[in-house]
């Protein structure tokens, strides 16, 4: 018998991982699992996965919640503004600088990113309400820290279910304190994970940010802004400089080192580019309905992707900026090449196995194939079916899409289809470690990074050569076991 | 742009000079204060007229220490022999447990959810629990599920013992499969109520038949003790004595696990043995303010003797040693009486850099009282000790701690202060080092006091948690960390050559 085909492998290991599921559970995991092949018209997504839905109960799923995907992704990188976390104290205490949103500033002075405010709820604000108490701490905000543009009131479960209404206390303190107080009713119970807090998060925005202004920026017809970027790591720094490079004029960068003013001029801007289509597609829409700003996406992963990235955005602009993005290109080519030169040859045909949120398993794909890496498994945490569809324009070959993939089913499928790497959360890192494989963490960049723009791709191709060629791999097996 | 030959990550990457010139022009669009505002702004955050209006506060907790109830019923049910903890709630919350855990252990952390939403939220998530229990075992294939809530579900109000039971009559789950609750309201006290809780609830449900005649055997209760060789440790000292001792619950192992293979589960206290806990003799738990609850039941309701530790520092092991004495009616053995002769001795050949020096302290209740206790005993000061989620009786005894010490009147003690709190003290009335865990280092920075990291979380620094905090042995790693630390500090800041070099000693 031949050695059985890739995609067979794939097909079986999905049969074989559903049989372990209760009759209800395994009914329903099967549609959020498939094998997914790039010349496929016939499927809607990529491998004709459903995705945002419910999570079955009782499994280790990867997902959060809506209060971490407004807090913990979209406002909380805002740089000069508190954002409350509203409720018991422990989201906030998790939540705090867990992303590496990095910024420059002057931390518990004119900036907050990796502060925690809480209003730590006891028994008593259960029973009672806490919109007082809010109101109290917006007051005692603005006191100690003076130089504060703005509050956010992140809402955790509790507010909701208890009826507490944020929105009239944010429109009372708003006056009080003469800032924006502007209330997120991201309750962690709300939707299915952390997608639709990103989507209140967005709506935030639009109905409390764009209705004031910003200070006057000029404007010059290559204003632009970097939508959806959180600058893990420094990944929007990175970014910006290439398209500073190449003659635009980057008005406003959300939401990573962002300020309040930045998001108020947003809607200056001649172009939105939008990088994490999953998180702020809403807003950028919005703003393309209201203020007739166009969006294109962009991908900023490896060498490929970023020269085909900064051709179409220069595309939207004249002739000069197209022979500007040009100039980029010649200039970084030559190091790019030197990147590739120097680990294409060590990682050539080595298997990946990705988990992620966001835009991350599709947008990486093609970083990884550029340093001659093949994608077996890729698959989002609280994706929904757009991005199923983008990944079938990403895959070159049958790939295992797993939406809302627990813990079970990744140690499964990676036992089946043995990966060389698997890239994805800290929740993983250490189960596929321990099963001795290389592993990078593809959230925050395994504390490595930036990982966006040609210098990023370098430092990425470093890590991932670090990672699966790394001696330490090697020493699982002791000297005294039978070879 | 990056060298092929040298790539730098960020820290270098972006001191290069293209960097700064996209940083300038980021700032264009920012509308930041003014330079001079900031700063004068900034020295105002040092002043003692901010002290005073940041210890006004009422309303909003900045920088906190302290987590919620749930986290600590994690650790209690990771504490058993494959035991699943079980969160009744939203996912979200367990994500960011396993995270919290993951990030301190750099180890996996298992614990499901039933995914509540919004449905739940209006009917209840009873439809959740069922499905869920079912799933959990059918998937990761524990000996028992160990069930704690998250606010969601305490606040509308789901109740565990009838959501169990119908997943039982129902056939979800045999009838004789064990699944133990606790309620773990994350608007109630902090991650160590949740961890009693989930204990003492554990211990009622578990322990069916209270038998009068008492086991000559010892039950161990750690604590929510993120010191895993601590918890090896409390049991050798028992074992040396001769003493059948068990550890209630013991998670030493599940964090600490092996390279080469990956299983969910890795040691634990046997499910049979927390059976028959309440038919032991005695408990004594390592963190008597983190476990009231559990003491109590174990008192009133299965009879037994309790005691309550802190083996912490010098004084505080030895009382756990006279603990251990008096119920084995053994002498103390040979192995005990070198660790301690050791202990003392490295405390006198070190002490000279620890005397007079200024420390503040914060942290877990029971942590922090071991912590003071250990400086005092080296000739520290303890200018400042400060517990978030200080539980009643803390303060007094704090007190009675700081009270040992000749600094005594310049010793503070801060019960549910924020870290906040304790930024705006050290620069009003400063201090020479700083011990806490990670969340500290924000403080070092900003007020230039040295961390010694000691504490939960520990985020920034590889194994610590590998060690011991506790006995003579851990006494030992407590010294360690401390005095490196302060000679680390003391060689920092006499590198300059000509200038600072002359008290740069090679040996000390």
């Amino acid at each position: 018998m031949g050695p059985e085909s890739l995609e067979s492998i794939q097909k079986s290991a999905l049969e074989d991982i559903l049989k372990k599921y209760p009759e209800k559970a395994q009914k329903d995991r099967a549609k959020h699992l498939g094998v997914g092949l790039p010349a496929d018209e016939s499927q809607k997504t990529c491998g004709g996965v459903q995705s945002n839905k419910k999570t079955v109960p009782g499994v280790m799923s990867q997902r959060g919640c809506a209060y971490a995907g407004s807090k913990g992704v979209v406002w909380g990188p805002v740089k000069d503004m508190v954002h409350i976390s509203h409720g018991p104290v422990g989201c906030s205490q998790y939540s705090r600088s867990g992303r590496r949103n990095y910024y420059i500033g002057s931390t518990g002075v004119d900036t907050f990113v990796t502060m925690n405010f809480t209003t730590d709820f006891q028994e008593r604000d259960i029973v009672f309400g806490g919109d007082k108490k809010l109101t109290k701490a917006i007051e005692e905000i603005n006191e100690l820290f003076p130089l504060v543009k703005g509050v956010s009131v992140q809402s955790e479960c509790p507010i909701g279910l208890i009826g507490d209404d944020i929105q009239a206390t944010a429109k009372k303190t708003t006056a009080l304190i003469n800032k924006p107080v502007i209330p997120v009713s991201c309750e962690g119970f709300r939707g299915v994970s952390q997608s639709l807090g990103h989507h209140i998060a967005n709506d935030a925005i639009r109905d409390h940010v764009f209705t004031s202004k910003g200070s006057d920026v000029g404007s010059t017809p290559y204003d632009v802004a970097i939508i959806g970027d959180y600058n893990i790591g420094g990944d929007a720094w990175a970014s910006r400089i290439l398209l500073e490079e190449m003659g635009l004029r980057v008005i406003a960068q959300w939401s990573g080192d962002a300020t309040l003013n930045e998001l108020r001029n947003g809607p200056k801007a001649k172009l939105n580019l939008l990088h994490c289509y999953r998180s702020m597609n809403y807003v950028s829409r919005h703003m393309e309905q209201e203020f007739n700003i166009p969006w294109i996406e962009y991908n900023f992963f490896g060498p490929s992707k970023t020269y085909e990235s900064l051709r179409k955005i220069a595309s939207q602009f004249d002739q000069g900026v197209q022979d500007n993005a040009e100039k980029v290109i010649a200039k970084y080519k030559p190091v790019m090449d030197a990147v590739l030169d120097k680990y294409k040859p060590r990682l050539e045909g080595k298997k990946v196995m990705l988990y992620v949120g966001g835009l991350r398993p599709r947008h990486v794909i093609g970083a990884y194939e550029d340093l001659g890496m093949e994608i077996i498994g890729t698959g989002y945490e609280f994706a929904h079916n757009d991005d199923y569809s983008r990944t079938t324009h990403e895959i070159q070959r049958s790939t295992v899409i797993y939406d809302d993939a627990n813990e079970y089913e990744l140690e499964a499928f990676c036992k089946r289809i043995k990966p060389d790497i698997v890239a994805a959360g800290v929740k993983e890192k250490y189960t596929f470690q321990k099963m001795g494989l290389p592993f990078r963490q593809m959230h925050s960049w395994d504390y490595s990074g930036p990982y966006h723009g040609f210098d990023g791709f370098a430092i990425f191709a470093r890590d991932m050569d670090m990672a699966i060629n790394s001696p330490v791999w090697g020493h699982n097996k002791a000297p005294w076991d039978a070879a | 742009m990056q060298n092929p030959q040298k790539i730098v990550i960020g820290k270098d990457l972006f001191l290069q000079p293209e960097y700064d010139e996209t940083f300038k022009n980021k700032k264009a669009f920012e509308d930041m204060p003014e330079v001079q505002k900031v700063k004068e702004i900034a020295e105002w955050t040092k002043s003692k007229e901010y002290c005073d209006l940041n210890f006004k506060r009422e309303a909003i907790t900045i920088n906190q220490a302290k987590a919620c109830q749930p986290l600590g019923a994690v650790m209690v049910a990771l504490g058993f022999e494959n035991t699943m903890p079980y969160v009744h709630g939203s996912h979200g919350c367990v994500a960011y447990f396993r995270t919290y855990f993951t990030r301190h252990f750099k180890e996996p952390t298992p614990c499901v959810s039933d995914s509540m939403t919004e449905d739940a939220a209006v009917f209840g998530g009873i439809n959740n629990m069922k499905q869920g229990l079912q799933n959990c075992k059918a998937l990761y294939e524990p000996e028992m599920i160990a069930v704690s809530t998250t606010c969601m579900a305490e606040v509308i109000g789901d109740d565990l013992n009838a959501f169990v039971d119908g997943a039982k009559t129902e056939g979800y789950l045999p009838e004789d499969y064990p699944v133990v609750f606790a309620h773990t309201p994350s608007f109630v006290g902090s991650h160590l109520t949740g961890y009693d809780n989930m204990l003492s609830e554990t211990l009622k449900q578990l322990c069916k038949t209270i038998s009068k005649d008492k086991k000559e055997r010892l039950n161990i209760v750690p604590g929510f003790e993120t010191y895993l060789g601590g918890i090896d440790e409390e049991r050798e000292l028992a074992e040396a004595f001769g003493i059948d001792a068990v550890v209630i619950p013991d998670h030493g192992e599940q964090w600490n696990t092996g390279a080469g293979e990956y299983k969910m589960f890795a040691g634990g206290t046997p499910i049979e043995e927390i059976k028959g806990a309440c038919n032991a003799k005695a408990i004594v738990t390592m963190q008597p303010f983190t476990t009231p609850k559990t003491l109590k039941i174990c008192k009133n309701k299965f009879k037994q003797q309790t005691f309550e530790a802190r083996p912490i520092g010098l004084s505080g092991s030895d009382e756990l040693v006279m603990f251990l004495k008096e119920f084995s009616g053994k002498d103390v053995p040979e192995s005990i009486k070198r660790d301690r002769a050791r202990l003392v001795d490295a405390m006198q050949d070190s002490y000279s850099y620890v005397h007079d020096k200024k420390f503040a302290i914060y942290g877990d209740p029971d942590f922090a009282l071991g912590l003071a206790a250990f400086v005092i005993e080296m000739g520290g000061e303890v200018t400042h000790l400060l517990c978030n989620n200080a539980p009643e009786g803390w303060a007094e005894a704090a007190r009675a701690v700081l009270d040992r010490s000749p600094a005594k009147d310049s010793s503070r003690v801060w019960a549910g202060k924020d870290l906040w709190h304790l930024r705006s003290l050290l620069f009003t009335e400063p201090v020479d080092y700083l011990i806490g865990n990670s969340y500290g280092k924000e403080l070092e920075r900003d007020t230039g006091v040295p961390l010694i990291r000691i504490g939960f979380p520990i985020f920034d620094r590889h194994h610590l948690h590998r060690y011991s905090i506790v006995g003579y042995k851990g006494g030992l790693n407590l010294l360690n960390w401390i005095v490196n630390k302060i000679l680390d500090t003391i060689d920092s800041q006499t590198k300059e050559i000509a200038k600072t070099d002359f008290s740069y000693d090679l040996v000390r």
